[in-house]
């Protein structure tokens, strides 16, 4: 007999885990289908010999995924949610640590940009005011050109971090700079003491208390349809029925590969392929070894050779332009292990097709420049590295399953494609990395709560 | 439910999730938001929990009739009556 459940979830990132939960919490049967063979979705980590554990994206959240996590997860995950206060920046243009608070952005402007007090306090009213019903048409880039005229230092201040937490860039409209850069820059930068594998397992544990249905290595192959509502889930090979189905998978997979473009109408579906998928993204995980210290040199190091900000040019294969993790032993308390992850975007165009020899060549490449850049900040980094190891957008790929690696998702554009699904399938809903809003770990749960509330009204049918 | 019953059903609701917050001295006729350090987030808490316990829907359009308690009160006492 086939199972029949409420509601099934498609993808275990911290979307579909946090819908699952809401669902679950709220009275429904879940099940959760993940395809790798751990949940969290880009939220993950990996183990290697000699005691190293790399995490992937934990370099730093808002101060509201303690309220959320509270809500949402549990008291005891918000409780391990500790603030990051060594916020570094590097470059030709500058050089200075923050604690990346409003305060401490205000007297940096003010400081070491020279900008007039009244110019500060009214761009960050301006930003903290935009929302997401506002007029759509300013782009970032004339946001600062509108506060800061011509000031290159000024606008790699304030879009460098944000490039690198959500793959924006200058073209994409001002409002979704304004409520991601408000949220980070309300209270500073946290992270979750424990480690990633920590935090998903004591997630993994409330799905079960709280009866939700996991199933890894089950990688969904299809959604069934029948006179425009769904009804159940193919994956592995196994049929699954239910009344409700909510994709954490990419967006434009979801509705193209899973589902089928003919079950949509063709003006909906012409505005999906107008969808544009975010960059993906290039890491190098430095293990160092077992005994050795590294002094503090900041938590999170934003660094830069390159003369001035170029959305473009953070993207391309010779960026010199990376952002530092440095994970020390405190993250992981009890442990006594230092880890560093080098990130840079990427476009999944510059390695998709390179032959073995040519990508291992370029894997080596991207390893060797990241050290080189190091070495500035520890300059006995070769002599302490224990393992090393790449990853490109490739790999992304590989793991996630999203198409071109995208690491953040898609752009602007998306939101809409993804709150509208359930308007052209019955009990089809997305969630998941859309609109450079619904980004990040915060952006995440909070878009998998939001998604639930309309998953649970479908399911009451009130 | 009687008026004064749905104002304390609101009020429990409000009270898991802002749980640190003092609500004993609540103005009825001013917004939330401010007096319980409600965000949307929580507003959409609100609504979940009412079709949860209620069964009752507040529609997207309708969010707004729950800025006080007063006026969530007014808005839905009359959805709540037979429950």
């Amino acid at each position: 007999m086939v199972k029949k459940y409420d509601a099934i979830i498609i993808g275990g990132g911290l979307g579909g885990l946090t819908c699952a939960n809401r669902l679950a919490v709220s009275g429904h049967k879940v099940l959760l289908l993940e395809s790798h063979i751990k949940l969290g979705g880009l939220a993950t980590w990996f183990k290697r010999k000699g005691g190293h554990i790399f995490d992937i994206s934990l370099h730093g959240f808002p101060i509201g995924m303690i309220k959320t996590c509270r809500k949402y997860w549990s008291k005891q995950i918000a409780d391990s949610i500790v603030q990051l206060k060594g916020i570094r920046f590097d470059n030709p243009q500058f050089s200075f640590t923050t604690t990346f608070d409003k305060v401490d952005f205000k007297r940096l402007l003010k400081e070491e940009f020279s900008i007039n007090q009244e110019v500060i306090d009214d761009f960050f009213h301006t930003v903290r005011s935009m929302n997401f019903f506002d007029d759509q048409s300013m782009t970032t880039k004339e946001l600062f050109e509108k506060f800061f005229p011509g000031n290159d230092a000024v606008t790699r201040m304030l879009m460098e971090p944000i490039a690198y937490a959500n793959g924006s860039t200058l073209d994409d409209p001002a409002i979704t700079y304004g409520i991601v850069f408000s949220n980070f820059m309300d209270k500073g930068v946290f992270t979750f003491r424990g480690g990633t594998d920590v935090l998903i397992k004591a997630m993994a544990d409330i799905l079960e208390t709280n009866g939700v249905d996991v199933r890894l290595r089950s990688p969904a192959q299809k959604i069934l349809v029948r006179d425009k509502k769904v009804y159940g889930v193919i994956a592995n090979g196994e049929e699954y029925h239910c009344d409700a189905i909510v994709s954490n998978a990419n967006l434009i997979s979801t509705i193209n590969d899973f589902t089928g473009a003919s079950h949509f109408d063709d003006d909906f579906i012409e505005n999906v392929n107008k969808v544009r998928l975010n960059n993906s993204s290039c890491q190098v995980y430095i293990g160092i070894k077992k005994g050795e210290k590294i002094d503090y040199i900041g938590d999170l190091l934003f660094t830069s050779t390159a003369g001035k900000f170029d959305s473009k040019m953070l993207c391309a294969k010779d960026v010199t332009s990376r952002t530092f993790s440095i994970y020390y032993p405190d993250i992981r308390p009890g442990t006594d292990m230092y880890s560093i992850v080098a990130s840079t975007n990427a476009n999944y165009d510059d390695w998709a097709d390179l032959s073995e020899e040519n990508y291992q060549r370029d894997k080596k490449r991207l390893i060797d420049t990241s050290i080189d850049a190091l070495e500035k900040y520890i300059p006995d980094i070769r002599r302490k590295i224990d393992y090393i190891e790449a990853a490109t957008p490739r790999t992304f790929k590989h793991y996630t399953r999203h198409l071109r690696g995208a690491s953040f998702g898609t752009k602007f554009e998306g939101l809409k494609v993804s709150m509208e699904l359930p308007k052209q399938i019955g009990g089809l809903f997305h969630t998941g990395s859309v609109g450079i809003i619904m980004s990040g770990w915060l952006g995440a749960v909070n878009y998998g709560v939001i998604v639930a509330n309309n998953v649970d009204k479908h399911l009451r049918k009130c | 439910m009687t008026k004064e019953e749905v104002r304390q059903a609101v009020l429990d609701i409000i009270a898991t999730i802002a749980p640190d917050e003092d609500l004993s001295t609540i103005n009825r006729d001013a917004p939330l938001r401010e007096q319980a350090g409600l965000d949307s987030m929580d507003f959409l808490d609100i609504v979940m929990e009412l079709r949860k316990r209620y069964n009752v829907d507040v529609p997207e359009k309708d969010y707004m009739e729950l800025v006080s308690l007063n006026s969530s009160t007014n808005y839905l006492a009359p959805k709540m009556a037979d429950k």
